[in-house]
């Protein structure tokens, strides 16, 4: 399968992003958040190309997962920083993939013990289908409809570029 | 070699004790308590992983600070506390430790937290239960003060974070001190170059000097250029017979003063264990002052044991927690009454 180039997706989602800050009446009440890893990796860029500050942080959600009765914790947390008030902030949410809804459900709860915001709206690089929740992103930088055994993952190298790489588990079942 | 601390794929499955843990692990708890320290400070100090656990605290033996510690921590992982003082209650009318912990666990207890005034009980405690109930160590005689030795190096390392290039002093009541069994393992396990214990003879257990420490009898001379000042308590209570002249003459040779204080580095840090002993370990000005992060220790040592009780909260498979269920100590028929806890077996043959 070709994988689209990330940095095109990235580009695209910003632009979106961008537009959506330059509405005056969100502009002056907005922030972003990125999921770790990869949706800091994509806000830290986005952040670069803004021309006046925004109030940002991050989360690592891992406090929030369901699957943490079955799973544990994840070896490497990253601690969540939010240090502006979230309280009727326009908040967009930033994550590489999209896949089942449970970690943007996670993330949301995580956000909202920081405060109310007013609204939070959810980018990402690609939307895989498979959402088993009803959540769905509003800002997609592409839709690539991918198998259950199927993993695809955005990577960041030593100079910053962006890369995806899909794996496939062949001892996994491919339809649900 | 078998650890009872670790499960089959090596992860933390109870903290009884820092000896012998790998630094893998010691790592990955200093690593989640960083994450904790930040959900301290916010306006809900709570997050849902614990939510639905029950929590028991068992003290055999009295506690205030640790005990508090730890119900905070529990609640801010939102599970259920439970406070036994057993000192106060069924012990004294006669039931083992291990009545108890059955009476707990028939309560469908998720996890013990157990103080106790003999060394090894939490480890009893800990062979006792069935698969899917941990047990923190929480203090056992004088061997071992898991999360308190945790909580020292986390605290360390918050203000001096290259551990290979530090040289600590633990100063006091070595003889009776759990608390520093337990930090002079965690620091010479996470690769502290010099560890140093400064008591009288008195209070320095024999072989001390095989824990990879470095023995010295006067308060001068240890805290030459020390990066780092643990003060331990002067454990009166514990105390029989005639160890020291008198606790005047003892802060005189061995309490930490303002003066002594300068021989250590400049940037040096000052901790406690609590609860202090003013005038007699350490005196008032130094508690108190500049240097001192006593206070701070408190304060993380929330962090630390949420992090010990996230770890070991979660991450059971399906089929542990069913057989956790089943019990390891109890007939299966009369399990088998119960009925609701089992249809899985049931139904799947």
């Amino acid at each position: 399968m070709q994988l689209p180039n990330p940095e095109t997706l990235l580009s695209d989602i910003s632009a979106k992003i961008l537009a959506q800050l330059a509405n005056p009446e969100l502009a002056e009440n907005s922030a972003l958040v990125g999921i770790h890893s990869g949706g800091v990796w994509l806000m830290q860029r986005i952040l670069s190309q803004l021309k006046s500050a925004v109030p940002y942080g991050t989360l690592d959600a891992a406090l929030y997962r369901d699957d943490y009765a079955q799973r544990g914790l994840k070896a490497e947390m990253q601690p969540s920083n939010i240090a502006f008030n979230v309280q009727d902030k326009h908040i967009i949410l930033i994550d590489d993939i999209f896949y089942t809804g449970r970690t943007t459900r996670a993330a949301m709860n995580e956000l909202f013990d920081y405060g109310r915001p007013a609204s939070i709206t959810l980018a990402v690089l690609i939307n895989r289908g498979g959402a088993q929740l009803p959540i769905a992103p509003q800002i997609v930088g592409a839709e690539i409809l991918l198998k259950p055994n199927q993993s695809l993952q955005l990577s960041q190298d030593t100079k910053g570029k962006l890369h995806l790489s899909l794996e496939t588990d062949d001892l996994k079942a491919s339809h649900v | 070699m078998y650890n009872p601390q670790l499960d089959a794929d090596g992860n933390l499955k109870h903290l009884l004790t820092i000896e012998g843990l790998p630094k893998r692990i010691l790592n990955q708890i200093l690593d989640t308590a960083e994450t904790f320290v930040g959900v301290a400070e916010r306006d809900i100090k709570k997050v849902p992983l614990l939510r639905g656990k029950t929590v028991c605290n068992i003290f055999f033996e009295n506690s205030t600070r640790t005990r508090t510690t730890f119900e905070i921590a529990a609640k801010r992982l939102s599970a259920d506390v439970i406070n036994l003082n057993v000192g106060t209650s069924s012990q004294s009318k006669g039931e083992t430790i291990l009545d108890t912990v059955d009476n707990l666990i028939a309560m469908h207890a998720d996890m013990f937290v157990v103080r106790h005034a003999q060394s090894g009980a939490a480890h009893f405690i800990a062979q006792h239960v069935p698969d899917n109930i941990s047990v923190i160590n929480a203090g056992d005689g004088r061997h071992a003060h898991p999360t308190q030795g945790l909580l020292d190096v986390f605290t360390i390392r918050r203000y001096k974070p290259d551990m290979h290039n530090l040289r600590v002093a633990l100063v006091g009541d070595v003889l009776h001190s759990r608390v520093a069994r337990s930090e002079i393992h965690a620091l010479t396990t996470l690769g502290v170059p010099e560890v140093r214990v400064i008591a009288p003879k008195t209070l320095l257990p024999t072989g001390i000097e095989k824990m990879g420490v470095q023995v010295f009898h006067d308060l001068k001379a240890g805290l030459k250029d020390v990066d780092v000042i643990m003060m331990l308590r002067l454990q009166n209570e514990r105390m029989s017979g005639a160890m020291l002249p008198s606790a005047q003459e003892y802060f005189k040779t061995f309490g930490l003063t303002q003066d002594k204080l300068k021989l250590a580095k400049a940037d040096a840090i000052v901790m406690h264990p609590g609860p202090m002993n003013r005038g007699v370990e350490i005196d008032s000005s130094v508690a108190d002052g500049s240097q001192s992060v006593i206070l701070p220790q408190v304060t993380y040592g929330i962090a630390v044991r949420m992090a010990v009780m996230a770890l070991l909260g979660g991450g059971q498979s399906a089929g542990a927690a069913a057989g956790g269920l089943l019990g390891s100590s109890s007939p299966s028929s009369l399990q088998a009454v119960g009925g609701g806890s089992m249809p899985a077996q049931g139904n799947n043959a």
